[in-house]
């Protein structure tokens, strides 16, 4: 297989926050690629960094308490990390585009969506009024909005859940951008909006061939909608690998947990799976790995030693001791 | 919202008249009257004096007199200052009081607003700590201590401004009493608008407007803006009735010809028509203001309801 | 959660103390026995070098005013009201001056023209200017927690008449009331001043306190651990006792810490009028007034009194800062 340059390679980001209670390693040395055309998914608990990833990648992180230690992130070949601040502004909304999983909160309250969506256009591509509304009303259209002429020039507030998010995607839409973050977007949704919006943003990329990454800690989600998954534990890489090869063969316990976590409403089993335990305090991480208080694979060495990133095959790696016996299919204990 | 306009402006004049009869009936159940002098009057001259006034009629008739007139706009004639119309010495005095009241709030406005903001905008910085602790100053020094310190200094010291007189409201001597007026608000608004703004910034909508490649000074101005001001717009309508009427100190330290000075020798004087007149203007103006300012605060948040 | 006019429009400067109040409302529920958020909030407190001072302050200020004039009156022999008797010293002297003009430590802020030391009376101006400023705060607290919280607990119709009213009364032009109450009924006697300010200023500020309390006891009403205190049985005064009560004192606290400057500069604005404290007692805002006659000859006379009022005022600001900073960490600077 010939390289092609990835779209995006994020490369040993470091993002740390500085707070009362100690340094936050919120993100300690993650890299992933991402290729053109392709759907990255983002796997992990609350805590585990992914929604900080992704804000690092576009230098949304508040700095202070937050900042970026380490890492460069290449977009298009430049490091994102090293650009000023007027640059960084051309690729934000324009090449890079975000949506948030609240949209309630994430629109603004007193704004017309005309005006959120016009200004989008009117900086990064020119755009006059006239031309902006059209394009505006057009985008509504497409993201499945009832009446767009009309209801371009409602509020956030007049909107239900599920359409402020579809007005969240038009947003990220508009200019046609390289690369869609979609951050949880539908964990604050109804499960029958989830199944919708997730249609539409994947419908979108096949109109568009927008690249995504989507995160989320909901495996469901990702199982139809991505490539590639990055499972993210305390704020590192511990599995990466294309979907289906991730569901049908882990390499990581940890990742075999969430896989058990997940419902099957097929199995007679009484009892839901739970990995036991709660995810560690991300400002007092213990030596060796993370996940080792909660982890069925679990020896000494792990508690000792921080876990190598093991390849399993070109496509496939893991953060693990015992990365291949889990690859393998061998059991826990074994 | 033109309902509740006019539902408001409906409201407005039972409330002044409730204010009115609560202000008439102090004045009538207080000790002392307008006409009484250290020796006291022989009885004859008193019952004239009672006849001329009407004050020998039972009590209902005259409280009925009374509301008759207001309703008319009729307030009577001041017993204490030489039989001048009180609507007269209304039509003089609300001028001064409420241009003064006005000029002092906008500047408390147009600097409390930036200082607020620049000092959200720069949080921690030297600028942040300097202004917010010369606010912290603003409202915790009483005007009639900064009044006379101001016209210590840039009047009998510096000789750059003219000391307590009246010359108009576009003249020099206007300075320092709209400073001295207008220093409590401007450190109230810079605090408001800095905690506004600074609760806005946090929020997840400038996120989202950062994440769209938006220009700061854009995303301050046209983003975080509306909703920062907003504690400002709340504060604003009892802020500006107290203004307009609590110009009091400054009136005297300054020798102003307002309508302050007035409404206290009135009260001292047992002047009822006077008192009550000037009872209704302030309230008339403070019912109007926060009426507006309910009105703006509608304009600007669009998720409030009428 | 529309909020409707009235419900935004706070009495004058209450405003900002609103803010600052709504602000810790969102504190985390306090747990039953609550003793560790205020521990956590003390050393936050404590941390805070300007509400330090202003705790510091405060403390001075107010130990001066209640030792201060006896220690004065058995060392010098002066009092408040001590008029010297030889003709020639009932006039101003400049402060730390004999009356040959050399260097004394007899009178430190001087003497008022009618030959009184004005230490002796700041020190009594700080007596009955903070005596006025905590009485009238009580006033309005006891008041405005007891409507509040009924209206707050009992909810319904009675809530709705109960804030009608309130609405009401805010509309009224309270310093115009107070002030025709002052001049009307006023000029008896000292005391009788006093006990006519303690109602008056109390009567101005209870209206703000009565909305906090009852919003603080609506949004607790409804939570999780009231429902569950109720399933388990607990009788309707422990729910008031144990859970209601500790997690409204923190705006409580605030309000009543930020308004009792709000009140003494009232008094002082009202005693400068001539409306306040009568002679022969003093505060203040009288001393004020008396100094302010001779501004350009003798500055001291207003000088002293002014910065001992602003200096405390300051103090209580920022101590009430400081508590609600603690008491909600969200506002504070990270």
């Amino acid at each position: 297989m010939t390289a092609v340059t990835p779209l995006l390679s994020v490369r040993g980001l470091t993002t740390y926050f500085d707070l009362e209670e100690g340094v936050v390693k919120a993100v300690d040395g993650v890299s992933f690629d991402l290729e053109r055309g392709k759907t990255l998914g983002i796997v992990g608990e609350s805590g585990s960094g992914k929604s900080v990833t992704n804000l690092s990648i576009l230098r949304l992180i508040p700095t202070p308490p937050g900042r970026i230690v380490s890492g460069q992130i290449l977009f298009d070949g430049k490091d994102i990390l090293t650009m000023s601040d007027d640059e960084i502004r051309t690729i934000r909304g324009r090449r890079i585009a975000m949506i948030f999983q609240d949209p309630m909160s994430s629109l603004n309250p007193f704004m017309r969506i005309s005006r959120q969506l016009m200004e989008i256009t009117q900086l990064h591509l020119g755009y006059g009024r006239e031309q902006a509304h059209q394009h505006a009303v057009r985008m509504l259209e497409t993201v499945g909005i009832p009446d767009p002429s009309t209801r371009v020039a409602g509020y956030p507030h007049e909107f239900s859940g599920g359409m402020r998010q579809r007005v969240m995607i038009a947003m990220a839409l508009s200019c046609s951008p390289e690369l869609l973050i979609a951050d949880e977007p539908t964990t604050a949704l109804d499960v029958t909006i989830q199944a919708q919006i997730l249609e539409l943003i994947k419908k979108l990329k096949e109109e568009t061939g927008t690249s995504v990454i989507l995160i989320t800690h909901d495996l469901g989600v990702v199982a139809g909608m991505t490539d590639e998954i990055v499972v993210m534990y305390a704020g590192k890489v511990f599995e990466r690998a294309p979907t289906t090869e991730l569901f049908a063969k882990p390499g990581n316990p940890y990742t075999k947990g969430l896989l058990r976590s997940v419902p099957d409403p097929t199995s007679e089993q009484g009892r839901l799976y739970q990995i036991p335990g709660l995810p560690p305090d991300p400002a007092h991480l213990p030596p060796g790995c993370p996940f080792a208080p909660r982890c069925d694979y679990v020896q000494e060495i792990c508690r000792q030693e921080f876990p190598p990133f093991v390849s399993l095959n070109e496509r496939h790696q893991s953060l693990c001791h015992f990365a291949a016996e889990v690859y393998g299919g061998q059991p826990a204990g074994a | 919202m033109i309902r509740f306009v006019l539902r408001r402006l409906l409201v407005t004049i039972p409330m002044i008249l409730v204010v009115v009869t609560l202000t008439w009936g102090l004045i009538r159940l207080a000790p002392g009257n307008f006409y009484a002098t250290e020796r006291g009057l022989p009885a004859a001259v008193e019952q004239n004096i009672r006849a001329k006034y009407g004050l020998d009629q039972p009590w209902y008739v005259q409280y009925g007199r009374m509301m008759a007139n207001t309703l008319r706009g009729d307030m009577g004639t001041s017993l204490s200052y030489d039989g001048q119309p009180v609507n007269e010495i209304l039509r003089r005095t609300i001028p001064v009081s409420a241009g003064l009241g006005l000029l002092a709030y906008l500047l408390a406005l147009t600097v409390g607003v930036t200082t607020g903001t620049l000092a959200a905008l720069r949080q921690n910085s030297g600028l942040d700590y300097s202004s917010m602790g010369l606010a912290m100053l603003g409202i915790s020094l009483p005007n009639f201590v900064l009044g006379p310190l101001l016209v210590l200094l840039f009047s009998l010291t510096l000789y750059w401004l003219p000391p307590a007189r009246w010359d108009g409201l576009f003249s020099r001597s206007m300075v320092l009493p709209v400073l001295t007026l207008s220093a409590i608000y401007m450190a109230y608004i810079a605090r408001l608008t800095r905690a506004g703004m600074l609760e806005v910034l946090r929020s997840d909508y400038i996120r989202t407007a950062r994440a769209k490649g938006l220009r700061e000074r854009h995303i301050v101005i046209r983003h975080a803006m509306r909703g920062g001001i907003l504690p400002v717009v709340s504060f604003s309508g009892p802020a500006l009735a107290i203004l307009v009427t609590g110009t009091v100190v400054v009136e005297r330290i300054f020798a102003i010809p307002g309508v302050g000075n007035y409404f206290i020798q009135a009260n001292l004087n047992r002047d009822e028509p006077l008192i009550l007149g000037i009872v209704v203007f302030i309230s008339v103006i403070i019912l109007m203001l926060n009426l507006l300012v309910d009105v703006a605060y509608g304009f600007i948040d669009p998720r409030v309801r009428y | 959660m529309s909020p409707t006019a009235s419900s935004t429009r706070e009495s004058g400067i209450s405003t900002a103390v609103t803010e600052a109040a709504a602000h810790v409302e969102r504190t985390p529920d306090a747990e039953i026995a609550g003793t560790s958020l205020w521990r956590s909030a003390w050393r936050r407190l404590l941390r805070n070098r300007l509400a330090v001072f202003g705790m510091v302050m405060i403390g001075l200020i107010v130990t001066a005013s209640i030792v201060g004039p006896p220690i004065i009156r058995t060392t010098t022999g002066y009092t408040y009201d001590s008029i010297p008797a030889e003709s020639s010293l009932v006039r101003s002297f400049p402060p730390l001056r004999a009356p040959d003009g050399s260097l004394s430590a007899a009178h430190p802020m001087g003497t008022d023209s009618s030959g009184r030391d004005i230490l002796a009376r700041v020190l009594l101006g700080g007596r009955i200017s903070l005596m006025v400023g905590i009485i009238a705060t009580l006033v309005s607290l006891v008041i405005g927690i007891a409507y509040g919280a009924t209206a707050g607990y009992l909810g319904g119709h009675v809530d709705d008449v109960m804030m009608r009213i309130v609405d009401v009364l805010y509309a009224i032009p309270y310093m115009m009331v107070v002030i025709v109450l002052l001049a009307l009924f006023g000029g008896q006697s000292a005391i009788g001043q006093l006990f006519l300010l303690f109602a008056a200023l109390g009567a101005v500020s209870w209206l703000t306190m009565a909305r906090i309390v009852r919003g603080q006891v609506i949004s607790l009403k409804n939570r999780e651990f009231v429902l569950a205190a109720r399933a388990g049985g607990v009788s309707t005064r422990k729910i008031i006792q144990r859970h209601l009560i500790p997690n409204t004192i923190g705006p409580v606290i605030v309000y009543a810490t930020l308004t009792v400057p709000s009140v003494m500069l009232q008094e002082a604005f009202l005693s400068f009028l001539g409306l306040g404290v009568q002679a022969p007692l003093a505060s203040w805002g009288s001393l004020a007034a008396d100094g302010i006659q001779n501004i350009a000859v003798f500055p001291w006379q207003l000088l002293f009194p002014g910065i001992t009022m602003a200096l405390t005022l300051v103090s209580l600001n920022f101590l009430g800062d400081g508590l609600r900073d603690a008491l909600d960490p969200q506002t504070r600077k990270t």
